[in-house]
This record gives C-alpha cells, structure tokens and sequence, in this order.
C-alpha cells in the first residue's frame, strides 16, 4: 500500500524521521515553505535531517479540543538536539503521573488513514523511551 | 500642575459592564463606551481628530465607521486596528501615535467583542475538501488537520505550554497544577471587588482544580472568559490639556510611555508561540520612556488570558528578580494587599475577555486607581500603574501611566 507523510516535513521509509530548512547562512531552521528567513533575510536554505530523539520541554493534556479532535491527547514540545519540534506525546497514557517535563522521547510513525485510491496518510508523534532502554 | 506640551494625557475613559448583552450588538456596545468616554472627558465627538477602533472577530467590517454611523460621522480619519487580543492596545497606540505626531491634538481609540458562548478559541482547521484523495496543502504540506495530530493550536493548551515550559526551565519542587490554581484563586478573589466584571464569585482552590480540565494545567475558571463588551479611551496632547478646565486637568492620567512590539525571531518561535520575548522588550523600552522601574509601579494589569501565562510574565514584566516568578507569587506579592498588586480587576480570567476591548479594559482599571476612584477595590494612593497585553501571532502592548496631581 502507498503512504503519504501528514505533512511533507516527515520522511516515511525504513528510517522514518524529520527533516527542517535550515538557512545556509544563520543556521536557523523551519519546517514550512519559505520565502526567505525570519532571523536574518537569507534565501538559501538546505534541507537538514533533524534527531529522531529528545526530551519534553513543554506540554499540555488537551481534553476539551474542537469537534472531531479525539481527546484526550498530549501536544508536546520536543527539543531535539537543539531543534524544538511540536508533536504529540504517544504510546503512553495521557495523564500527569505519565508524562512528565524533561522525559526522554523518540520520534515515531502514527497512521492518520486511508483515502479512496488506498493511500494511507502517516503522522508523527513522539513515544517514552524506557529507562532501560538508557539513550539508544 | 506642569503639564509638558509634548506628553500624551487620557482625558476620559469608559469600560461596559463585561458579560453578557443579548440585547445590545457590537455596535451598541462601542458606542456605550465611546459616547460615556467622551462625557467623562468632558468633551464632543466634534472635537475628535482620529478614530482609531478594533472588533477583532468582524475584522473586515469597519468597526470605526459603524460607530461613527451611530455616533457622529464627522469626516475624520478612521483606523481599523486588528491585531489578535493586542487589538486594543493596538487601537489606543494609534489614536497616541495621531496625537504625538501633531496631526491632531484629540484622539478615540474604541475596541469592542462579542465573545459570549463563543466557547474555545483556536483549533480545528480547515473543512475537509470535496477530493476524497489525499493532498498537499499549505507551508506544511498537510494532507489533514494538524490540531490534536500534531500537537494542539487551541489557545487553552498553546499557553498551558508557555507556563509548564517556564516551570520546566525554572525548576520547582511543588506540584505545578496547585500553583497555577492558587494564581487562579487570587484573581477570581479580586473579582469580588470588581461590579463590572462578568464573574464576580470567589473561588476556592478545591473548586478551581476540581472543574472542568480543558487543556492540563488549565481548568475552565483558569481560562480567559469569553464575554460582551467595550472600552474606549480619550486622549489628548498636553497642549491641549493646558487649554482645559482645572477638572479636566485633575482627572487626566499621563501616559508616561505606550509600547507595541513583535516576536523577534528566536529559535523555537514559530514551533511554540514565544510570549516572553516582546513582552520583555516591550517591558524594558516602556520603563526607559517613562523613566520608572518596576518597583515604582503601584499596580498592574497583565495579560493573564490562562492561569499559565500570568506567572511568566510576572518575570517579563521585570516585577520579580529574574528567574523568581514561582517564590514571588508564593511571597503573596501580587495579591491586592501586596507588594505589587496584580489583576485586582480579578483578570481576565474573571473580569473576562472580550478581545477587542481588552486593551482598553486595562488602561480604565488604572486610571480608575489612578484618579482614586476605584471604590472598593482601590488600591489607596496609587500614583503609577502598567497595564499589558498580548496577541499570539504575536504582538504586545505596554502603558505606563502615572496620575495627575
């Protein structure tokens, strides 16, 4: 079956990961399309890959969202390895005595559906990693 | 008194009661505000220059013009200002700007909402296409909504973020929800005092951290209150002022500085709006114009639209030593019997929110202690308050005023 990212700053594939524009001349990074960058003018921009790792800096436990959004969910903000990136916190239950400020996270692949030619659209979102698992 | 030509003076100010109008349309509203502004100014819609008005949620509607329909089309320029829940302010800084640049030596600024039931604020996304096949569309390429998949862009959970990621880099032994409550608790304890708030009903931490959970650590009476209402301002040069009776004069509240700033670019901005910044920048430039710090400041008036957001700003604003927001509201500092009273209107998150007026809201609490006539609630020999705001996208506002005599 054919997949197609949520958004086209997620690469799908073996190594599912994030990749941001990243201004050649500051290093500023952003995820959307372009015109030029926001720190310093600059117009040429690389595609970077961004760590596929990193710890919550900041989240909230969204229970009363608009119609449609399911509920609860976690929206998070990761720093990943000096790149914040949004994403919601998975695999784990949305509660206080779950998650928590400064956990370690990872990157990884949430189905979002299939359209009517068999697409099947994929998300992001970041998931605990166990303590026993150290920093793999 | 010495009144310097140069300085900006408010003349008279107005705020409706917040809450719930059925009866009355935006336009109703405005007007209220507008016309008993200019009666507590002492002055005519025909001595008016420039209009400045905002009504955020009808943006594109000329807010300005509709009232002058009701009010008085006397010709004179109309700006319609909307710039998030900065509106206001934003209103309000260019009725001063008109002023200040001598265009006109009189000045209204309006700002107006109808926000009653409106119910959450951001979120949702766009309706789904009549393709039934994924596509790309917009900066992200999304071929769905992002809300709720790729974290949430409702404002209960945007700023519930803001204040966990200041505990996060502000670490705290406490339990972080207790706190945001008990910041919860002093506002709608101020509320009290407050006539023209929309709830006026004090509320036990146990009540507060037991309602309904919108967006964790926010509870519903942790959240801005949508609501009805208008505010609008009359301001003058000191030229002018000179010119008025000793009344008017006595009654004036000088605007000692009147900021508006943006977000500059920092990394993590666009990722997770980043309220502190500009509101830093707007807090330092408004101190050197005025010429006070923030521990001549009597009292204040900041953007606590979420329980979360009010704690950082009680940093931004410079009204703790820096990095102490937590032990300075644990201090007991910014209660209405404190060292820095803080929101004794009983905030947003009582008084309520309706956008547009926000900024304005504001201003007439001040200069509502500032002419010592704040009945119950006044704070005894205030002499200079600052009053702020915030719009995410993100701009904010600072006044400082400081009272006549």
């Amino acid at each position: 079956m054919s997949q197609i990212p949520l958004v086209d700053y997620l690469v799908l594939g073996d190594d599912p990961h994030l990749v941001a524009n990243e201004c050649t001349a500051c290093g500023a990074r952003f995820f959307d399309r372009r015109n030029a960058c926001a720190a310093c003018s600059g117009t040429d921009f690389r595609q970077v890959r961004v760590a596929t790792e990193g710890e919550v800096q900041a989240f909230t436990i969204v229970s009363f969202a608009a119609p449609g959004v399911p509920v609860p969910f976690v929206a998070s903000v990761v720093d990943c390895d000096g790149t914040s990136v949004r994403g919601n916190v998975v695999n784990t239950p949305a509660d206080p005595e779950h998650v928590h400020l400064g956990m370690k996270v990872r990157l990884t692949t949430v189905p979002v559906g299939t359209d009517s030619a068999g697409t099947e659209a994929v998300g992001f979102g970041f998931e605990p990693i166990s303590s026993s698992e150290g920093g793999n | 008194m010495a009144v310097n030509g140069d300085d900006i003076w408010i003349l008279g100010i107005h705020m409706t009661k917040f809450g719930k109008h059925p009866e009355l349309d935006t336009v109703d509203l405005a007007a209220e505000a507008a016309m008993a502004a200019l009666a507590d100014a002492q002055v005519s819609i025909k001595d008016v220059g420039v209009l400045a008005a905002g009504n955020l949620m009808a943006a594109n509607a000329g807010i300005g013009q509709q009232l002058q329909k009701q009010i008085g089309q006397t010709g004179i320029p109309v700006y319609n200002v909307a710039n998030a829940c900065a509106t206001g302010a934003t209103a309000l800084r260019t009725a001063i700007m008109a002023v200040k640049a001598g265009e006109t030596p009189v000045g209204l600024a309006v700002g107006v909402e109808k926000l009653a039931g409106a119910g959450l604020l951001g979120g949702g996304g766009r309706p789904k296409s009549d393709d039934d096949t994924w596509q790309p569309k917009g900066r992200y390429g999304a071929v769905a909504t992002v809300d709720g998949r790729i974290g949430t862009e409702t404002m209960p959970g945007v700023f519930a973020q803001i204040g966990m990621q200041y505990v996060h880099e502000h670490p705290y032994e406490g339990a972080e929800f207790e706190l945001f409550a008990r910041i919860s608790e002093k506002n709608h304890s101020h509320s009290t005092l407050n006539p023209l708030a929309a709830y006026t009903k004090k509320m036990s931490l146990e009540q507060i951290m037991g309602d309904v959970m919108i967006a964790y650590p926010n509870t519903r009476p942790m959240c801005s209150a949508n609501c009805d209402g208008a505010a609008a301002a009359v301001v003058v040069s000191g030229e002018k002022l000179r010119t008025l009776s000793p009344d008017q004069q006595r009654r004036a509240v000088r605007v000692r500085a009147s900021v508006l700033t943006t977000d500059p670019w920092e990394e993590a901005c666009q990722v997770l709006p980043n309220v502190n910044t500009l509101t830093r920048n707007a807090a330092a430039q408004a101190y050197e114009q005025a010429g006070v710090g923030p521990e001549d400041l009597d009292l204040v008036e900041l953007h606590d639209c979420f329980a979360t957001a009010e704690l950082v700003h009680y940093d931004n604003l410079q009204l703790c030593k820096p990095g102490e927001a937590i032990p300075f509201f644990e201090s007991g500092a910014t209660w209405r019997d404190g060292q820095t009273p803080v929101n004794v209107s009983g905030g947003l998150q009582s008084k309520g929110h309706p956008i547009a007026a926000t900024g304005i809201a504001n201003i007439w609490e001040i200069c509502h202690h500032l002419r010592g006539e704040a009945g119950d609630r006044q704070i005894e020999g205030a002499r200079i308050g600052l009053a702020h705001v915030i719009g995410l996208g993100s701009a904010c506002g600072v006044h400082i005023l400081e009272a006549a005599a």
